[in-house]
C-alpha cells in the first residue's frame, strides 16, 4: 500500500510537472464581440506577455477580480506590455449580456465568447475564474484558479517576472 | 509477476517515454480532475437526508494528449454513490468520454464523443453541466469546414449520452445536423473591411431518428426536423440579433395536462436581442417566444434533464446571492411561455461628486414572462394538433416577474460594497419548487462589504434578507470571510427562516468552510447543515435536499 502511495505520488507530480506549464495555446476559434473569428492560438503581443482569464457574467468572484485589475490596467499596459484576453464562459442565456456588462464597467480588455465551452476544454478549465499567464513566447508559465481580493498584486508580480 | 513489478516496469516506461517525449516532441498530456465527497449525518430537524451508503463521492477526471494537429482524450467518471441531489441516473464507475480530433486551417473532425451549440442553441446544444449532472454529449461523427475566410460549415450524426452506468450509456435515438454561418465583413473582406456594419448569417437543419414508442394509441413520427435561421447585425455601438427554429410536429406525453399530451403541432422559438452600450453605458433588450420547443431525442418520457437536443434559454438574470438564487429560481416553462427582459447599466463617472473617487457603477434588470395566448382545436380526437398560437401573443398570466438594482461602489483603496434590491413576482407552478400554488410575492436586500486589511489579509461580510408571506415566509442570512496570504480562506454562515409560520421549522442553517488554493489547485472542506433548495446553471434547475454532514472537494488541473 505504502509502495502504491508512493508511486501514485510519483506519477502525479511528474504529470503536474509535465502539466500545462510550458505550453502553447490550443487552436481553437471564437468569436469576439463583433462576430469575428479570433484564432486564439494564433493572438500575438508582440513578444509581451498574455494574461488570459476565464470568466462569466454570473461568477461574482470573476467579475470582481476583472474590475479589480481593470483599475490598475493602464499602468500594468503602460510598464510591461501585457494585454488580458477575457474569455466569457456564459451560454446563451447570458451571452447577450456580456457586452453591456463589459462596456457598463468600461473595461479595456479584450473579449472573446466561448459558449460552447471548446476553449474552456481544450485547456483544462474546471471552474470560473481561472487565470492563466503566457510569456512573451506564447508559452503558459503559470496559472490560477478562483480570486481572493489581493490576488491581481500576486499576477502582477508574476508579470513583471517575465 | 506481483502487481508492484508491473507498477513499477509501467513507470519506467512511464518516465522514459517522458523524458523522450521532451527531445523528440511525442505531444502533450494534460488535463484535470474533481472529487467531491460527502459524508452524511442524520438531522431529523432539517428532514435531512442520510442514504444508507452513508457516504457521497462524484468524481472525474480528463486526460487530453495533443501533437501538432492531433488530439484525443477520455473522461474517466465515478458516482460512488452519487452525491444526494444528483440524478441517480449517475452510477457506478468507469469511462464517461472518449474522442480523436484532427484539425488543421480548414477541416477539422472528431470522432467519438463531442459538444456542439447551433447557433443559440434553441435547435442543437450538446453540453455539459458537471455540477448540475447535465451530460448530453453526442458520440459519432462531427466535421467543421472553412472553405473561405468567412464561410463556416458544421455537420454532424450521432447518439446522445443518456445515463451513466459503469460507463458511458447513449440513447436510442440518432441526430443528424448541419450549420452553415457566414461572416459577410470576413468574405467580402475588400468591401467591407472598414464598414461600421457588420452582418453575420446563419441557418440550421437538425433531425432526429428515433423508434420507441410507448403509446399503443398513437403512431408517432419517426423522423423529425427542424429547422431556421439566424442574423447578427452591428452599426457602430448598436447590435441586433434574432434567431427562428420551427420543429416539426414530435408528440410528447405530457401526464400533467392532456391538453399537450401527445399533440401533433409544429414547434416554435423566436430570441431577439437589441442593444447599445458604449463605455459607462448599456441598454439591452431581449424578447422570447417558445412553445412547444421540448425537443429530445425520444419520444418517451425521461428525467427533465436528459436527452435534450435543443436548449431554450431562460430571460432572467442569473443571480448570485443565496437567497435570490436558490429558493425561487425561475427556469423556462417547456410548453410555452413569452418573456421580455431589459438591462440598463450606467457608471457614474469617476471624481464626480455622486460617483466618487473611483466611479459607482448602477445596473437594473427587468426581466418577465407570462403563459401564450392559445386557441385550443377541441381536435384531440382527430389531427391533434391541440391549439394554435400567434408569435409573441400572450395572457395576463403571469409565471414569473424580476425587477433588481444593484449599486456597486468603491470608497477606496481598502474598501469596497455593494447593495441590492429584488423584487420578485413568482409563479411557482412554473417550475419544480411547488408545495402550494400560488403566487409568491417576496423581496430580497442584500448588502456586500469587502475590506482589505492589507496586502495578504481580506474580510467580506454579506447581509441578506428576504420578506414573503407566502410559502417558507422571512429569511435572514449572514457570512464573514476571511481569507489570507493568498491561499487560505475562511468562511462563516447562517441562513435563518426566522419567518416560518410553523414555529418548529424556524430554524438556523449554520455551515463552515475552509479552503486552501494553490495555482491551478483548490481543496475545501465544508461542514454544517445545508438548506433544501434549486440550483441552478444557465436556467435549467436541480432540486437538491436538505442535508447535514461534511464535504470535501478538490479541483485541479495539470
Amino acid at each position: 500500500m505504502k509502495k502504491l502511495l508512493t508511486f501514485s505520488i510519483a506519477l502525479l507530480s511528474s504529470l503536474m510537472m509535465m502539466a500545462q506549464t510550458g505550453k502553447s495555446l490550443p487552436s481553437i476559434k471564437l468569436k469576439d464581440l463583433s462576430g469575428k473569428m479570433v484564432d486564439i492560438s494564433q493572438f500575438k503581443n508582440d513578444g509581451k506577455p498574455i494574461i488570459i482569464n476565464f470568466w462569466a457574467t454570473w461568477c461574482k468572484p470573476c467579475k470582481a477580480e476583472l474590475n479589480a485589475i481593470a483599475e490598475e490596467y493602464e499602468d500594468w499596459q503602460d510598464e510591461t506590455g501585457v494585454t488580458l484576453i477575457a474569455v466569457s464562459i456564459d451560454d446563451a442565456r447570458s451571452t447577450g449580456r456580456v457586452e453591456p456588462y463589459v462596456n457598463g464597467q468600461g473595461w479595456e480588455y479584450e473579449i472573446l465568447l466561448d459558449p460552447n465551452g471548446d476553449l474552456k476544454r481544450a485547456m483544462n478549465v474546471n471552474n470560473v475564474p481561472h487565470t492563466f499567464l503566457l510569456d512573451g513566447n506564447g508559452k503558459i508559465v503559470w496559472q490560477h484558479n478562483n480570486y481572493a481580493a489581493g490576488d491581481e498584486e500576486e499576477l502582477y508580480k508574476k508579470v513583471e517576472a517575465l | 509477476m506481483n502487481f508492484t513489478k508491473i507498477l513499477s516496469l509501467s513507470l519506467s516506461l512511464f518516465f522514459s517515454v517522458m523524458s523522450f517525449s521532451q527531445e523528440t516532441d511525442l505531444g502533450a498530456v494534460s488535463g484535470n480532475f474533481q472529487i467531491i465527497s460527502q459524508y452524511y449525518n442524520s438531522d431529523t430537524l432539517i428532514n435531512a437526508i442520510l442514504p444508507d451508503h452513508k457516504m457521497g463521492l462524484n468524481s472525474f477526471a480528463n486526460v487530453n494528449y495533443n501533437k501538432g494537429n492531433f488530439s484525443a482524450g477520455i473522461r474517466y467518471e465515478s458516482y460512488l454513490n452519487p452525491i444526494e441531489g444528483y440524478p441517480t441516473s449517475f452510477n457506478g464507475t468507469g469511462l464517461g468520454y472518449r474522442y480523436a480530433n484532427w484539425k488543421n486551417k480548414s477541416l477539422d473532425v472528431t470522432i467519438g464523443n463531442f459538444y456542439e451549440q447551433y447557433g443559440s442553441g434553441l435547435i442543437l446544444r450538446a453540453y455539459e453541466e458537471r455540477n448540475l449532472g447535465i451530460d448530453n454529449a453526442l458520440d459519432g461523427v462531427k466535421i467543421k469546414y472553412t472553405p473561405y475566410q468567412g464561410v463556416y460549415l458544421k455537420a454532424f450524426a450521432g447518439k446522445q449520452r443518456y445515463i451513466f452506468q459503469d460507463g458511458l450509456t447513449n440513447g436510442t435515438g440518432i441526430i443528424r445536423g448541419f450549420d452553415g454561418e457566414i461572416n459577410l465583413n470576413e468574405l467580402l473582406d475588400s468591401v467591407f473591411s472598414n464598414s461600421k456594419l457588420r452582418i453575420t448569417i446563419g441557418g440550421s437543419f437538425v433531425s432526429k431518428f428515433n423508434e420507441d414508442n410507448l403509446t399503443p394509441n398513437f403512431v408517432l413520427p419517426k423522423n423529425v426536423g427542424s429547422y431556421g435561421g439566424r442574423i447578427g447585425l452591428r452599426y457602430g455601438k448598436l447590435r441586433f440579433s434574432g434567431e427562428y427554429i420551427v420543429k416539426e410536429n414530435d408528440p410528447y406525453p405530457d401526464s400533467q395536462d392532456d391538453r399537450f399530451n401527445y399533440i401533433y403541432k409544429n414547434g416554435e422559438g423566436i430570441l431577439l436581442n437589441l442593444g447599445y452600450s458604449t463605455k459607462g453605458f448599456a441598454i439591452d433588450f431581449s424578447a422570447k417566444h417558445n412553445d412547444n420547443m421540448l425537443w429530445r431525442s425520444t419520444n418517451v418520457a425521461v428525467g427533465p434533464t436528459d436527452l435534450l437536443v435543443g436548449f431554450v434559454p431562460t430571460l432572467t438574470k442569473q443571480h448570485t446571492y443565496s437567497l435570490a438564487s436558490t429558493l425561487y429560481p425561475y427556469a423556462t416553462n417547456a410548453r410555452g411561455e413569452i418573456a421580455f427582459q431589459s438591462d440598463v447599466i450606467y457608471r457614474i463617472p469617476k471624481k464626480t461628486k455622486i460617483g466618487g473617487k473611483y466611479g459607482t457603477v448602477i445596473s437594473l434588470n427587468y426581466a418577465t414572462a407570462f403563459a401564450p395566448k392559445r386557441e385550443y382545436l377541441n381536435d384531440m380526437t382527430t389531427t391533434r394538433k391541440g391549439y394554435k398560437t400567434i408569435p409573441f401573443s400572450f395572457t395576463d398570466s403571469l409565471f414569473l416577474q424580476d425587477f433588481n438594482v444593484e449599486i456597486k461602489r468603491k470608497f477606496n483603496k481598502k474598501l469596497k460594497a455593494s447593495v441590492n434590491y429584488f423584487n420578485f413576482v413568482f409563479d411557482d407552478r412554473a417550475i419544480l419548487v411547488a408545495k402550494v400554488h400560488e403566487l409568491i410575492y417576496a423581496q430580497i436586500f442584500v448588502l456586500d462589504i469587502t475590506q482589505k486589511i492589507d496586502k495578504k489579509h481580506s474580510i467580506r461580510y454579506e447581509a441578506q434578507h428576504l420578506s414573503t408571506k407566502q410559502d417558507q415566509g422571512n429569511w435572514a442570512f449572514g457570512q464573514i470571510e476571511y481569507t489570507f496570504g493568498s491561499h487560505w480562506s475562511f468562511a462563516i454562515l447562517d441562513q435563518f427562516n426566522y419567518g416560518n409560520k410553523q414555529e418548529t421549522l424556524r430554524l438556523h442553517y449554520l455551515l463552515g468552510n475552509i479552503g486552501y488554493v494553490s495555482g491551478p489547485h483548490r481543496f475545501s472542506f465544508q461542514y454544517g447543515r445545508q438548506r433544501a433548495g434549486i440550483f441552478c446553471v444557465g436556467g435549467v434547475c436541480r432540486a437538491v435536499p436538505a442535508s447535514n454532514g461534511l464535504t470535501f472537494t478538490v479541483t485541479s488541473s495539470f
